[in-house]
């Protein structure tokens, strides 16, 4: 198989997946027990009222016709209306998406640099290191990512006042503002993340010390600084990076919690009040967009790990 | 340690596995049967009624009678978490035993026969991995409404295609060896041969991945309940608790740090048993 071949089946196979989430989302208005048009406006509406919403949300309709038109909608971009503010949802969507995009991507940064650096190190390091990264993992696995995002503002806001316990400016508003108030919920969202990427590099860092070709460059007299960040990161990079991807998704269920924590206004959040308030259709349009920026997340590191060995794209496999 | 650390590594790497192995399944097995015992005991054990509210012992903090300290209610929080603990690790099981008692029979069908039968269990299971775990519990609890038994449900669900996977792989390993073979040549049937030889030898990494998965589902239930929508007030639960005490979070830093250590203590004990157990049953690493 070509490169160019893997590429375009990766991209055709994003299709029938993002179809998939589709049908799911539509159904979730659908499967609601009972009439959800009368628990979304309770039981104090008049029955016009009812079939009013009804018919706006198309549920008067057959259940293909209804998908058909909901699907047309959203490639073109509509995502219906918010059942509260009555504003297009794909507005609410382009202000909130880039506060959760923001938060998300930072806190992937953050721990790759901490867990790539400490896992390359304790790959290599002394048997003090490695229990001491061993520890650290463990803790960074079983501590819950918003209790730890509450002993930090326990820590840094409420007991020593450097930093706000919750809030947010935009960045285009004020970038040093924004910046502060997202160093906690981007540190929360990244301790676990940061565990489990420390794992991984050091497995795999550990696995291509042992390789014949390593011993080789030893043998040349290539310093161990060179080894492990030159050679070794390079040849566990495919591992370190798939894995990245899978806890992406993680990060983005994550990222739910610690919005609500901090106040952040982000599609996470916007999700949880929406469905405390029964607004389904805002709950629909979260649900979609996190769920496609997971899948568009998963493709991209599927391409980048065949661009780092591709042995993947020839399809022989690592 | 030499320049570049190798033979550390190795060193290490020739360390026998199973001493290791029995420390940490020793370790977890104590502390899980420390929390279990508690939560099974919490009506005795409880020094207070989780529920009964004392307005002179609001915010009251830890002293001889109220332990770990009282609520905004004037509640024991040490009452509380025990009962609390009790809530979260029978949804945590609850919802693992489910999610494995359906998961076992389709991935040792899928793996045994593979073909068509794989195609058609398989790929109905990957559909569910599409969404992002937490968002498709927040899915279904829109869809079935908050509570507890909602979010073991949830929690089920979402662990179905993982469990399902690790026991198909499995499966596919065992199915071709000899034994399974021979017992096929013998004159055994499909089914006979699936359960007396196939599921004994297949089940390790499954019971690997589910001791994980466990200590992960406290860590959900926990999260949908700070959320609101897990287990539903006035029934304590550790998320609830750690989601009430945030509003007094500098007048009463005991509220949030004692459910938080009792996740993590819990979810610690399982993850030190999963470890065990991997280096006994799995030690090629099936599960992961």
């Amino acid at each position: 198989m070509t490169r160019l071949t893997f590429v375009v089946r990766r991209l055709l196979l994003t299709i029938p997946v993002l179809w998939v989430m589709t049908l799911f989302v539509f159904m979730i208005l659908r499967l609601i027990p009972g009439d959800p048009v009368r628990t979304m406006l309770g039981f104090r509406a008049t029955p016009e009222n009812v079939a009013v919403a009804r018919h706006q949300l198309g549920l008067d309709e057959p259940l293909w016709r209804q998908y058909v038109g909901w699907l047309g909608g959203l490639l073109h971009g509509d995502l219906g209306n918010d059942l509260i503010s009555h504003a297009p949802l794909s507005e609410l969507m382009s202000q909130r998406l880039p506060v959760t995009l923001e938060l998300t991507v930072l806190s992937m940064l953050l721990a790759i640099v901490i867990g790539v650096t400490l896992g390359a190190w304790a790959a290599v390091g002394s048997r003090r290191v490695r229990s001491l990264t061993d520890g650290a993992v463990v803790l960074g696995v079983s501590i819950p990512d918003f209790w730890l995002g509450i002993m930090l503002v326990l820590l840094f806001a409420a007991t020593l006042g450097w930093l706000p316990p919750s809030g947010y400016v935009p960045f285009s508003d004020d970038p040093a503002g924004n910046l502060r108030y997202m160093v906690l919920p981007v540190a929360t969202l990244a301790g676990a993340e940061a565990a489990y990427i420390l794992r991984t590099t050091r497995g795999a860092m550990e696995s291509v010390l042992q390789r014949p070709s390593m011993t080789y460059l030893r043998a040349k007299g290539i310093g161990p600084f060179r080894m492990v960040a030159g050679h070794g990161l390079r040849n566990a990079a495919p591992t370190v990076v798939t894995v990245i991807g899978i806890q992406f998704g993680v990060l983005l269920g994550g990222a739910i919690v610690v919005e609500t924590l901090f106040g952040l206004p982000g599609v996470g959040r916007l999700i949880v009040t929406s469905i405390n308030q029964r607004n389904y259709p805002a709950v629909q349009a979260g649900v979609l967009a996190v769920a496609t920026l997971f899948v568009l997340v998963s493709l991209a590191v599927d391409l980048v790990v065949a661009w780092l060995d591709p042995r993947v794209a020839d399809g022989v496999g690592t | 340690m030499s320049v570049t650390g190798l033979p550390d590594v190795v060193a290490v790497a020739a360390r026998p596995p199973a001493r290791r192995a029995r420390t940490s399944l020793m370790i977890g097995l104590v502390l899980l049967g420390i929390l279990v015992l508690v939560a099974i005991l919490a009506p005795v054990l409880a020094p207070h009624d989780p529920d009964a509210v004392d307005p002179n012992r609001v915010l009251a903090a830890p002293d001889g009678s109220y332990l770990l300290g009282a609520d905004d209610f004037g509640r024991d929080v040490l009452s509380r978490t025990i009962f609390a603990l009790r809530v979260s690790l029978l949804v945590a099981v609850s919802s693992v035993v489910v999610a494995t008692l359906v998961a076992v029979p389709l991935g040792l069908v899928a793996g045994y026969f593979g073909g068509w039968v794989d195609t058609l269990v398989s790929r109905p299971l990957d559909m569910i991995l599409v969404l992002p775990a937490l968002l498709l519990a927040l899915s279904l609890i829109t869809i079935l409404g908050p509570g507890s038994t909602v979010a073991a449900l949830a929690i089920a669900v979402i662990y179905l295609p993982i469990l399902a996977r690790v026991m198909r792989a499995s499966t596919l390993v065992t199915s071709q060896q000899d034994y399974v073979l021979a017992a096929r040549a013998r004159g055994s049937g499909h089914v006979a041969t699936m359960v007396r030889h196939v599921l004994p030898n297949s089940i390790g990494p499954v019971a690997v991945q589910g001791s994980v998965l466990t200590g992960f589902a406290l860590q959900l239930e926990a999260a949908l309940s700070f959320l609101g929508l897990g287990t539903q007030p006035p029934t304590p639960s550790l998320g609830g608790m750690l989601a009430d005490g945030r509003d007094v979070l500098s007048l009463a830093p005991w509220l949030e740090i004692v459910p938080g250590v009792a996740i993590a203590l819990a979810v610690l004990s399982f993850l030190l048993i999963g470890d065990g157990l991997r280096r006994t049953l799995d030690p090629d690493g099936v599960a992961s």
